[in-house]
């Protein structure tokens, strides 16, 4: 069960065992699917962090932009010749490209951020009603009942509609929406590790509660977590990207992948499809990327498939 | 059975109450409508005649008593905007909705049932497996941006199908459906497709699990050692079988069908209740916000009883769980 945590000391080289960790390693590169998910995400990740330097313009600097070149087609150059835009322009004369590497630092950034804090929240809530147990474990329970009752969109919008729009606000109604699937996960972990001998042991050595918790608990429940955290990151850019496009999540300065769709709506219908299509594509690789890995994940981590 | 259900009734209406609560004191935290409202130029006895006349200017739970009065006599306010009962704006756009929806349903069943039922019956063919790829792509793309290519390639490259709007509607019962027109049918095609999409993937994972299942059942390898041809196995036998979790499934999916209308709705201007939504979160329309959000809410809170209670009545263990 522990995979991330025990790491058992070095093996003499004839009977070579494998440690959990190296057991985990080798059965996730087993499925070529999963390792080029895994890849795919990599470079995403890498565009994302690298794009002030590797983008070929910068999308927010005025200065740079021509509105001549508004709307150009892939592979048209820019009217100066100085550089071409690959993937065409939108309606401000910007490089799609460069607007789409941008794009993604704000989707993943949003993403993995607002499905880590859910993480935190749902995770902690969860341990909590597992290891407390009798009412507090009911209350928690039954919001988190309530919660799932109610499908996503919904709760975000009810969220963004009382908080109004802003990056913050996205982050917090994501959250509200995914802590209660970490919540239940962990949950029904902790109440089976909850019973294990080693608690017991932690318990007899009077151990502060967070100790047990966090340091005894929390490592044995972290396998479903992290293939659940996976699928969740996905969902949550996902989400984002509904949001924005909506008109609901990022503000116009900062655009992300949703909301760089949504500008090219409008020149959707008059057949300059590229202004919303590029953008679109990208989103969809990152989301198909990390399902491949969460979805090869799950089968790897799952006690009761091995072999 | 009567001590379970008057339970479950109770709670159904305590979260409504609950509900209520949380959708007004957050509504209220918006922002203040006093801005967008009135006009800029509007003198001090103007602003103040204005704000009297919304009722912004008792204390919060004043507010809430009247609203939660009026909500009890069905009136929910009236909107800021269209100067309309908020309740009537929302049931006038909720038939157009409802048809999304309901063509969004069948369409899963309709799609989903034989790629479901195929996919289960030889799982191993490439077909079954170019179905269950796309089955993973149906859940994994977001609504929004297959709306968009389908607009792209149905109505701008092809020119089949119209990208906007209802369409032609004809009136039955003082409700105006489109899919009685030949105009309205193709304007419906579209943005059911779209919203079903989901659901789709979800029917075809459903039938295959359940027909993978049920092919291993003894009645089945019975009524084949009988002598039955396949055809009778499959469409009486086992069809008969799996139908029951996938129709369970669907009817509770239907709520978040109408929830997830809001994006399907926005994207080809389809005049539903999930668009007059976006445009008054957009505008601060309070009234209609909360209006929309209760009704959602009821909705949705019917739908989770209904299912419960028929669980209750199919499976004795749900009821006696509780005592």
């Amino acid at each position: 069960m522990s995979v991330a945590l025990q790491t058992a000391p070095a093996a003499p080289a004839k009977d070579r065992v494998e440690t959990p960790f190296q057991r985990f390693v080798s059965e996730f590169c087993e499925s070529k699917l999963a390792l080029l998910g895994l890849a795919v995400f990599t470079v995403i990740a890498l565009v994302a962090i690298l794009a002030p330097w590797i983008a070929p313009q910068d999308p927010y600097d005025l200065a740079v932009l021509d509105i001549m070149d508004g709307r150009l087609e892939p592979g048209s150059k820019s009217g100066d010749g100085s550089i071409t835009y690959w993937l065409g322009t939108d309606d401000q004369g910007r490089d799609m490209l460069s607007g789409i590497m941008y794009g993604l630092r704000i989707s993943l950034t949003v993403g993995a951020g607002s499905a880590l804090l859910a993480c935190i929240v749902g995770a902690s809530l969860g341990l909590l009603a597992a290891y407390a147990g009798g009412k507090t474990d009911s209350a928690i329970m039954r919001v988190v009942d309530l919660q799932l009752s109610f499908p996503a969109i919904l709760v975000a919008l009810m969220i963004l509609a009382f908080l109004g729009k802003s990056v913050m606000n996205v982050v917090i109604a994501i959250v509200v929406v995914e802590w209660a699937y970490y919540a239940r996960t962990v949950r029904g972990t902790a109440l089976v590790e909850r019973r294990r001998e080693y608690i017991e042991a932690a318990q007899c050595l009077a151990l502060p509660t967070h100790r047990i918790l966090f340091r005894h608990l929390l490592p044995n429940c972290l396998p479903p977590l992290i293939v659940i955290g996976t699928m969740q990151v996905a969902r949550a850019i996902a989400l984002e990207a509904t949001l924005s496009f909506l008109g609901l999540g990022v503000p116009i300065t900062e655009p992300s992948l949703g909301l760089l769709i949504a500008n090219g709506y409008e020149y959707m219908l008059s057949g300059k499809y590229w202004i919303s299509f590029y953008p679109g594509i990208a989103l969809l690789i990152t989301i198909v990327a990390i399902n491949l890995v969460g979805d090869h994940l799950r089968d790897v981590l799952n006690p009761r498939l091995k072999k | 059975m009567s001590v379970y259900l008057l339970r479950r009734l109770i709670q159904a209406v305590g979260v409504v109450f609950a509900m209520s609560l949380i959708v007004f004191i957050g509504v209220f935290a918006i922002g203040d409508p006093v801005e967008i409202l009135i006009s800029p130029d509007a003198d001090q006895i103007e602003r103040e005649r204005a704000i009297r006349a919304l009722g912004l200017d008792l204390p919060l739970w004043e507010q809430y008593l009247i609203f939660l009065g009026k909500a009890l006599q069905g009136d929910l306010g009236r909107s800021f905007v269209f100067n309309e009962p908020a309740l009537q704006l929302i049931l006038q756009r909720m038939p157009a909705t409802l048809e999304l929806a309901i063509a969004a349903t069948l369409g899963a069943i309709v799609i989903g049932l034989p790629l479901g039922l195929y996919a289960g019956l030889r799982p191993h063919s490439l077909g079954s497996k170019a179905i269950m790829a796309g089955s993973i792509l149906g859940f994994s793309l977001p609504t929004f941006w297959v709306g968009l290519m389908l607009i792209m390639v149905f109505a701008v490259q092809l020119g089949w199908l119209p990208s906007t709007g209802r369409g032609d509607t004809v009136e039955i019962l003082g409700m105006r459906w489109s899919f009685l027109t030949a105009d309205g049918l193709a304007h419906l095609v579209m943005p059911a497709l779209n919203l079903a999409l989901f659901k789709i993937s979800l029917v075809i994972r459903l039938t295959r699990a359940g027909v993978r299942e049920t092919m291993l059942m003894d009645y089945v390898k019975f009524a084949r050692a009988k002598g039955l041809s396949p055809f009778r196995v499959t469409f009486v036998h086992v069809f008969k079988n799996i139908l029951i979790p996938v129709v369970t499934v669907t009817g509770l999916e239907f709520g978040s069908t109408i929830a997830f209308s809001v994006v399907t709705e926005s994207i080809f201007a389809w005049p539903g209740m999930g668009k007059l939504i976006i445009d008054s979160i957009n505008v601060l329309d309070r009234p209609v916000i909360v209006a929309y959000l209760m009704i959602i809410v009821l909705m949705f809170i019917t739908i989770n009883l209904i299912v419960d209670l028929t669980y209750s009545v199919l499976d004795p263990r749900v009821r006696l769980e509780g005592k």
